[in-house]
């Protein structure tokens, strides 16, 4: 079983990636620019891909996902620690490098713990499992008889009969497939999952001493910056070099069709080049009108029909319902908003590709890379470097294609870093999205119909990735893909109602380049689904915590929506409030609860607001949310991220709102794309409902998916008026309280 | 040639006169503690401490700095020896992908060294200029909450 080779010998010497830590030492290593070693597996099939053990017992670990600032460099850790009994400082992880992880998938979708730290826990389990055989071959004992504890294997009743990993297993592979069936330990006897331990990059990020993608450099390195046509769909039809010619440092000015950038020896140069570069361009008027952009989106062709739900008869128990009621909602078109704008390093000669990105899947932009530069898949390499936040697909790819394409012409490593300008107009967006519901209620005040319709791009293949834009205006080979997402999950309403059909049109174009941002599709069905729900709960007259209630079957549905309103302290009534309706400055509370995805991760939250009548101003002063994603690994962890997914989305919900012209994106800062700022942020509570039982879900987007219809419940709580298009805007919110008075 | 006093050392340095302090600091002395996040004066991650005052180095051109005293984050502490504003972001695990913290800890710095003890409504509005992506505001909150504490101790 156990084999020695020398290939991973030199593997161990020659990357020192068993022994390097967090910090500087990795990246350090990677610019070296060492050729991919050779020997190591990354088939998601081999537990090997996942982990080796070291001479010295150092254990590491080898993962596709990467952190993107989400902590889960800590939890990944435990989940193998806890399997393998070994401590957590003992574990080096290594994310998001192409040539000695497995392909996981994106880190996305909040599965990094849900699927990737399974399957590293199973590695882990496999890997115990066989090391407990060898030693019980090695001690001459049967396998009954042994323990684990920090990596040494031991005969409970002779203490002093034991064998280490070290010994056992150290520095070689263990040639062994992922065994599903292996035992996993008891949840009553974890001593590392379940403990809220610290991030081990938090102290060299808070210090300077962390290398982000961002401070990342190379020996012979050039600086560059893209000039991005003016118009998005516009030709490239001069370029003035001598406009520039003065500029101290510049390199060169490259051009392929529409590609247009700067090199330079300085990052200034650079900046000063692109700034001064005269270009010029064909004149191209292809985007709708903004204001027109829901009608646009309605009368886009349908590509197709897909339903989600379909129970029951909808359309008669509508025509015999005591009571019915209708709404539109809308939701804006949004930009990731990362606070360092995109930037890669890339490396490209004789015929293969290195390069060291932020991107969220690095095995994912080795085969774009791949198709784009015609260098096979084998030959390039990604390496992931922590980057600025990144909730989704963000410019990170496209930086590194545009630093690739620079690398190849100028034959020098290139790195890329946009500019503000260039991550607010060209990262690509989270589709707008159009929903229409209709519900009735019986005599009781249950629904007894519900029909919904959603207007959302179309999906080409999920694993198309999206077009990079270097690509695209160099004219070189892409897929045209459109991949927002799976957008259509929580179309489906998260209560078993008896007649319920949900019918989602796949629109054949959107806009903007499209892709997803967090929670993508989740938080725009579920905020129209739950703020109709408390359309129809104000209708009913019922208290929206006990209308949900009325509705919900699922017990640990049940449990969260309770836990929520509990600690809340949820005052049961109908909404609206009465006596505040006139007040200047009236005071609400809406809930929520969803079911991520209809299958996993339950959330209720409940949003407190303070509405201003005559600016329209809402402050939301608090959102408490209980959160059960089942297993949780590391607490502090998953209240993190909740806490992130509540403010970002308090800020979507209240202030975002793409904006443009007949021509390009026309919001390309802070000022024109505002987010929530410090004197505007809610206190965040959150419950957690751990369940060690159960398969550990997903805690990087569900909390999001709650706070936009949250929100807008606590306001028609408060005022009376319902919001239904996000952002909620003071204008908005004004116009909607004349529309209503 | 510019000469520049950077973290309590002065280095003479040939870069062009209009270049950002921000570049200087980041490209020429390795230090990579302040962010580009914006080069408009809008998100406060390129920050840095100039004669006790929070600044943004991203629009701050280093001939107008000669003369005068640069603190970037290297300058307060390492993690073998954090500052304790740095200590209490670490207790309070404030940062996501922490390419933000770089301004909050630095704009926080200069408010400390002006109230020693500030209301949660004088940190809000020192940092309401500071941009935060990831939603880690509230473990930012506290952890100036308990650095305040944390140095009021000390003297
Ligand atoms: S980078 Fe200087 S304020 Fe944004
Ligand atoms: S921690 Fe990511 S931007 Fe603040």
């Amino acid at each position: 079983m156990v084999t020695a080779r020398t290939t991973r010998r030199e593997f161990i010497k020659g990357t020192g990636v068993l022994i390097v830590g967090f910090g500087l030492a990795e990246p350090m290593r990677a610019a070296l620019g060492q050729p991919a070693p050779a020997g190591k597996t990354v088939a998601t099939d081999e537990v090997d891909a996942f982990l080796s053990i070291a001479r010295d017992g150092g254990v590491s670990v080898f993962t596709g996902k990467v952190d993107l600032g989400t902590g889960i460099r800590v939890a990944l850790r435990q989940m193998a620690a806890e399997e393998l009994d070994v401590p957590v400082d003992r574990i080096n992880l290594v994310e998001g490098d192409t040539a000695l992880t497995p392909d996981q998938g994106p880190t996305w979708g909040s599965l990094s713990v849900q699927v990737g730290g399974v399957q590293i826990r199973q590695a882990a389990a496999t890997a115990r499992k066989a090391l407990v055989d060898m030693a019980a071959a090695r001690l001459g004992v049967s396998s009954g008889e042994l323990e684990v504890k920090f990596g040494i294997v031991r005969v409970r009743a002779d203490m002093t009969k034991s064998a280490s990993y070290a010994e056992l297993i150290g520095d070689q592979e263990f040639h062994l497939k992922l065994d599903k069936n292996a035992p996993l330990k008891k949840p009553a006897e974890y001593t590392v999952v379940g403990k809220s331990l610290p991030r081990p990059d938090v102290p060299a990020k808070v210090t300077g001493e962390h290398t982000y993608m961002h401070d990342f450099r190379v020996p012979g390195m050039l600086h560059a910056r893209v000039v991005r046509p003016p118009a998005l769909g516009a030709q490239l039809t001069g370029v003035d070099e001598s406009s520039i010619g003065s500029i101290k440092g510049l390199t060169r000015v490259v051009r392929l069709g529409n590609f247009l950038a700067v090199v330079a020896e300085t990052e200034w140069a650079a900046i000063k080049a692109a700034e001064r570069l005269k270009s010029s361009w064909s004149a191209w008027e292809g985007l709708p009108e903004m204001d027109k952009l829901y009608q646009v989106v309605r009368a886009t062709p349908v590509a197709k029909d897909e339903i989600t739900v379909n129970v029951g008869d909808p359309k008669s128990a509508l025509a015999s319902a005591a009571k019915t009621l209708a709404a539109t909602y809308e939701f804006a078109i949004h930009t990731h908003g990362s606070i360092g704008p995109s930037c890669a390093v890339a490396d490209v000669r004789d015929g293969s590709a290195t390069i060291w990105s932020a991107s969220q899947a690095p095995h994912w932009l080795r085969r774009e890379l791949s198709a784009m530069l015609g260098i096979p898949v084998a030959l390039i390499r990604v390496h992931y470097l922590d980057g600025a936040g990144c909730y989704g697909r963000n410019g990170h790819e496209d930086a590194a294609a545009d630093a690739a394409l620079l690398s190849r012409e100028v034959g020098r490593p290139v790195r890329v870093q946009w500019m503000r300008h260039d991550e607010h107009g060209w990262d690509p967006k989270g589709p707008p999205t159009l929903v229409e519901l209709k519900g009735g209620l019986d005599a009781g005040g249950s629904i007894v119909a519900w029909q919904s319709e959603f207007w959302i791009p179309k999906l080409s293949a999920i694993t198309d990735g999206v077009p990079l834009i270097a690509a695209t205006l160099a004219g070189l080979p892409r897929k045209e893909a459109i991949n927002p997402g799976n957008i259509f999950q929580n179309s489906a309403p998260s209560y078993p109602f008896p007649n319920a059909h949900a019918l989602v049109h796949r629109l054949e174009t959107t806009p903007f380049r499209p892709s997803w941002i967090r929670t993508p599709g989740r938080m725009q069905n579920t905020y129209a689904n739950e703020a109709f729900m408390d359309e129809l709960a104000a209708a009913a007259g019922a208290d929206p915590v006990e209308f949900r209630l009325r509705h919900l079957k699922d017990p640990r549905g049940v449990e969260v929506l309770k836990a929520a309103a509990t600690a809340a302290k949820w005052e049961t009534r109908a909404s609206p409030r009465k006596a505040a309706a006139k007040a200047a400055i009236a005071a609400g509370r809406g809930v929520t609860y969803v079911k991520y995805e209809n299958v996993r991760t339950y959330v209720a939250a409940v949003a407190e607001v303070v509405v201003e009548r005559r600016s329209g101003a809402i402050r939301v002063m608090r959102v408490v949310v209980a959160h059960d994603c089942g297993l949780v690994i590391n607490p502090d962890g998953v209240r993190a991220q909740i806490e992130g997914n509540v403010i970002q989305t308090v800020s979507r919900t209240l202030k975002e709102e793409l904006k443009w012209d007949r021509s390009r994106v026309t919001s390309v800062d802070w000022k024109s794309y505002p987010i929530l700022t410090f004197p505007e942020v809610p206190e965040v509570v959150s419950v957690l409902i751990n369940r060690p039982d159960q398969p550990p879900w997903g805690a990087g987007e569900p909390a999001a998916a709650v706070v936009p219809s949250a929100i807008s419940n606590a306001v028609f709580d408060a005022i009376g008026v319902r919001l239904r298009t996000v952002p909620y805007t003071p204008e908005r919110v004004r116009a909607a309280i004349l529309a209503e008075t | 040639m510019i000469t520049l006093s950077v973290n309590g050392a002065s280095h003479t340095l040939d870069v062009e006169p209009d270049t950002p302090l921000l570049y200087v600091l980041r490209d020429t002395l390795a230090l990579h503690g302040p962010k580009f996040g914006c080069g408009l004066a809008q998100c406060g991650a390129c920050t840095v401490i100039i004669d006790g005052k929070a600044i943004r180095s991203c629009v701050t051109p280093v001939e107008t700095v000669a003369s005068r005293t640069v603190t970037t984050l290297e300058g307060l502490g390492s993690v073998a020896k954090p500052h304790p504003i740095q200590t209490a972001f670490i207790e309070a695990q404030a940062a996501q992908c922490g390419y933000c913290i770089n301004g909050m800890i630095m704009t926080s710095k200069a408010l400390l060294d002006q109230n020693p003890a500030p209301s949660d409504r004088e940190i809000r509005l020192a940092l309401a200029d500071n941009l935060c992506r990831c939603g880690t505001h509230q473990r930012i909150l506290e952890a100036v909450k308990r650095a305040a504490k944390r140095m009021g101790r000390r003297f």
